[in-house]
């Protein structure tokens, strides 16, 4: 546990990296209003989708640091060899990451819904979603990190890789915000995020784990 | 203790070395020569279970390193040209950090105490990356004064240090040594530890 509190002492110490992707998203979602012009209903359609999509792009704007800053110094050479589960410390630095990147967008996410004009129940559907969801991008996102750890180029290969392996996040979060504007249930959406993120700390952190030992062979 | 039965290594599709046989007691020392490229480094990573031999085994009380893994990690220190400590955190944190992380949690005492032995006293509350390169190295070596592993795998561990610094390290191997460790080690640097048993392994 004792590696989340690492993470979380490193991300305060180093605080532009959080922000950036806080501005990111909020400055993505906020850009839509202003350049569709201010039409309720378009606005409360798309609002799911483009505040999903730009969720997606601001976890993935900070998935390169999650491995690389320790391998360059040497300190990932160190986790690799503790006598503690590398599966756990990963599971323990992606769970550091979600706090970091996932956590903040969780609460901005019902203030930019009002831009949209979502309803309450709506905004609330909304951030459950994201909640459920946010921490499943993280989870995968870990394994493409893992993967591409000291490539060149590897930004845009891990973009190939984890974005495929997002969608079905993307379409059952922002699914479970137009079910719920459209009248009808929403708990199956909710439920499979749940399950998502379920099967994802059971197989991601133990993935992640491989693919970093292949990464520094 | 330790053994390597015909390590060999490959990178790309040059072979490094083959044929390299050591054995290892407790209370001994196996310095690794060899000139730049000789594959010195890569021994070691393999040692330590970083990567596999292209062929060979390594074992470790007559078990192959692969089927022990934790158990393994739990008895090595590997400290190797990447210092293994971040910038951004202070001396002690990253002191009590790395232990935790090797499996031994320390206090605070216990931490400032090691610190102040490297030479480090009135430096626990910088962060790392106001050090030169010499205390960098004090800080990543202090870890040898907290762990309580019994083998050490050590990648030219004199380098940066000043002349204090290397007769201090030395002592430190010595005190290891008599206690019943292990020390595998790379070194340009003659090592002037007394040991029962100091062998040396040229690769070519």
């Amino acid at each position: 546990m004792w590696i989340i509190k690492r993470d979380l002492l490193l991300a305060m110490r180093r605080q532009s990296d959080v922000l950036t992707t806080l501005f990111f998203f909020i400055i993505v979602v906020s850009l839509f209003p202003l350049s569709v012009g201010p039409e309720m209903n378009m606005l409360r359609t798309m609002a799911p989708g483009v505040v999903w999509v730009a969720a997606l792009l601001a976890s993935m704007l900070s998935l390169g640091r999650m491995f690389s800053n320790d391998y360059l110094d040497g300190t990932l050479e160190q986790m690799l060899l503790s006598p503690q589960s590398l599966s756990l410390l990963v599971l323990g630095k992606s769970f550091a990451h979600w706090l970091v990147t996932g956590v903040p967008l969780v609460l901005m996410a019902p203030v930019l819904g009002i831009q949209y004009d979502l309803p309450t129940d709506a905004l609330l559907v909304l951030t459950s979603a994201l909640l459920l969801g946010t921490p499943v991008l993280s989870l995968i996102g870990a394994i493409g990190a893992a993967l591409t750890l000291g490539l060149r180029g590897g930004g845009v290969l891990v973009s190939l890789l984890v974005l495929p392996l997002y969608i079905p996040v993307l379409i059952f979060g922002a699914g479970a915000v137009e079910a719920n504007m459209a009248g009808v249930e929403f708990d199956a959406h909710l439920s499979l995020i749940g399950a998502f993120l379920l099967v994802s700390i059971v197989f991601a952190p133990w993935a992640a784990a491989a693919s970093l030992r292949v990464s520094l062979e | 203790m330790l053994q390597g039965v015909n390590l060999a290594c490959v990178r790309g599709d040059r072979e490094l070395f083959k044929d390299v046989n050591f054995s290892l007691e407790a209370g001994s020392l196996l310095q690794v020569r060899g000139p730049n490229g000789s594959g010195k480094t890569s021994l070691l990573r393999m040692l330590c279970g970083l990567s596999n031999p292209a062929a060979g085994e390594i074992l470790w009380r007559d078990t192959s390193i692969r089927s022990l893994n934790g158990d393994y990690y739990a008895a090595v220190t590997y400290i190797g040209h990447l210092s293994g400590t971040k910038d951004d955190l202070t001396v002690i944190e990253n002191l009590r950090i790395s232990s935790a992380l090797a499996g031994s949690e320390i206090s605070i005492k216990q931490a400032s105490e090691a610190l102040k032995h490297m030479g480090l006293r009135g430096r626990e509350a910088l962060p790392v990356k106001v050090l030169s390169q010499g205390q960098r190295r004090r800080v990543a070596l202090a870890r040898l004064l907290v762990c309580n592993t019994s083998l050490w795998i050590l990648d030219e561990p004199l380098v940066a240090l000043d002349v204090m610094a290397v007769k201090l390290i030395q002592e430190i191997l010595e005190q290891h040594l008599q206690r019943g460790g292990l020390i595998v080690m790379t070194t340009h640097q003659e090592i002037m530890v007394t040991a029962t048993s100091i062998t040396q392994l040229h690769l070519a």
